[in-house]
């Protein structure tokens, strides 16, 4: 078997479980104040979240591109703390989360939306503080949906191809994940190479998406 | 002896509440037909739900007055809820339902003995509240309110899930938390006997109107329930 293959597929699932770390925090505290709160501009960040799941991903990619680039607004801030992002393995991983966060956020807020909140009431009339509802009641109810939306989130940055490619390109042994495995080996004629990758590729996806199925339903 | 002392509009969608009454007793009922308002009045009590104006005091504490600025949350309230659908926490067993709203330290854990003894809940301590009959779920989340040390228990319904014969075992259990633990009881309830045998006062609703109050002698017979 072409060693690359091994390489792509542990680089791939390694740079989709720390994007998807990365997107929980985040993603579980934007579901819980679009599912809980009412704020100014709450309808501006549900569209900015839910942008990247409609948008095509080459251009996301290239806003990316142009945010972190050393030109960019960020890109120039990270430049002068030494930092380079643009094509490295952390582009991939940005361009993983930013893609795979919607998905987190919208199913975070359904478990938010869905059970809780009558429970957090009696938990706070027994005089529980907002943390401790948080903690103890709300977090732990809405466990499953969270975990469900995070390996949406891990299922969908494992796929990432349009965004990752602009960002981080496909340098081999470097920043070429699963998708652009499959591209470059077939567009070089390495059909059996590509096969392989496209198996590990549905394996995985397979098994995230049956989980998180799973997770959703009633227990 | 504690007072009663309500006094509030309530406005949410169409439905309006309106109640005005003060009452010097050890247990107030709330009697009327489904969406007379008596859940309203609870939750207006437990802070679910805020008046659009009024006064609202149990004992001598002031729990909400629009004039005053005050409206103080659920968690200052002092107040112990076991709400019609009992609420048992899912994810949490019997006995870590029983010590959420429970103080930690060397008293919590007497006052759980105490009032695992009370409540004779020794044998479905370590269960999990998904097997738990309609009676031993109600008598956990009176066990909860309990623990949580309120000054005044609000209970919606109590025996909405619980078969006849537990029904008196908890009206018993219900009376010795008024007349033993001094702790003053609202009380909502469809039947009239449950109301005689608890209540001091009772309030009469309809359509969110109060349309009587008094005591359960005066004003129970002359309802058509």
């Amino acid at each position: 078997m072409n060693p690359e293959i091994l390489q792509i597929a542990t680089f791939t699932t390694l740079a989709a479980l720390i994007a998807t770390a990365v997107m929980l925090v985040p993603g579980v505290a934007i579901g819980w104040l679009l599912a809980r709160t009412n704020f100014r501009g709450k309808a501006l960040l549900e569209t900015a979240v839910s942008l990247p799941l409609v948008m095509p991903p080459v251009a996301t990619g290239l806003l990316l591109l142009w945010l972190l680039g050393r030109r960019g607004p960020l890109g120039s801030l990270l430049e002068l703390l030494g930092v380079e992002v643009v094509f490295t393995p952390g582009a991939v991983v940005i361009a993983m989360v930013v893609m795979g966060l919607p998905l987190l956020v919208r199913t975070a807020r359904a478990g938010f939306e869905q059970a809780t909140k009558r429970y957090e009431q009696i938990a706070e009339t027994l005089g529980a503080g907002p943390w401790r509802v948080f903690t103890t009641i709300t977090l732990p109810l809405a466990f499953r949906t969270i975990l469900a939306g995070a390996l949406l989130g891990f299922s969908r940055a494992l796929g990432e191809f349009g965004a990752t490619i602009v960002i981080a390109g496909s340098i081999p042994g470097h920043t070429r994940t699963l998708a652009l495995g499959i591209y470059s080996f077939a567009e070089m004629g390495q059909n059996q190479d590509a096969a392989i990758l496209l198996f590990i590729s549905i394996a995985i996806a397979f098994t995230a998406v049956l989980v998180s199925n799973q997770l959703t339903r009633d227990p | 002896m504690a007072i009663f002392d309500l006094d509030f509009f309530l406005q949410q969608g169409s439905f309006t509440l309106s109640v005005t009454d003060r009452s010097d007793c050890r247990s107030l009922a709330l009697f009327g037909p489904s969406g007379s308002g008596k859940t309203s009045i609870v939750e207006v009590i437990a802070g679910l739900r805020t008046p659009s104006r009024g006064t609202i005091c149990v004992g001598n504490r002031v729990l909400f007055s629009d004039k005053s600025g005050i409206n103080l949350p659920s968690r200052f309230r002092g107040v112990g809820y076991v709400p019609q659908d009992v609420l048992l926490f899912p994810h949490l067993d019997t006995r870590e339902n029983i010590i959420y709203g429970c103080p930690k330290g060397t008293v919590a854990i007497e006052r759980l003995a105490e009032t695992v003894e009370f409540l004779n809940l020794n044998a479905i301590l370590d269960r999990q509240v998904s097997s738990l009959s309609g009676g031993e779920r109600q008598r956990v989340a009176l066990a909860r309110a309990l623990l949580s040390d309120p000054d005044v228990l609000l209970l919606d319904e109590p025996m909405a899930a619980v078969d006849l014969p537990h029904r008196r075992r908890i009206l018993q259990v219900l009376l010795r938390i008024r007349d033993e633990l001094e702790i003053p009881l609202v009380y909502v309830a469809h039947a009239p006997d449950e109301i005689a045998t608890i209540a001091e006062h009772v309030l009469i609703l309809e359509q969110g109107r109060l349309t009587m109050a008094g005591l359960p002698s005066e004003v129970l017979p002359k309802q058509a329930y």
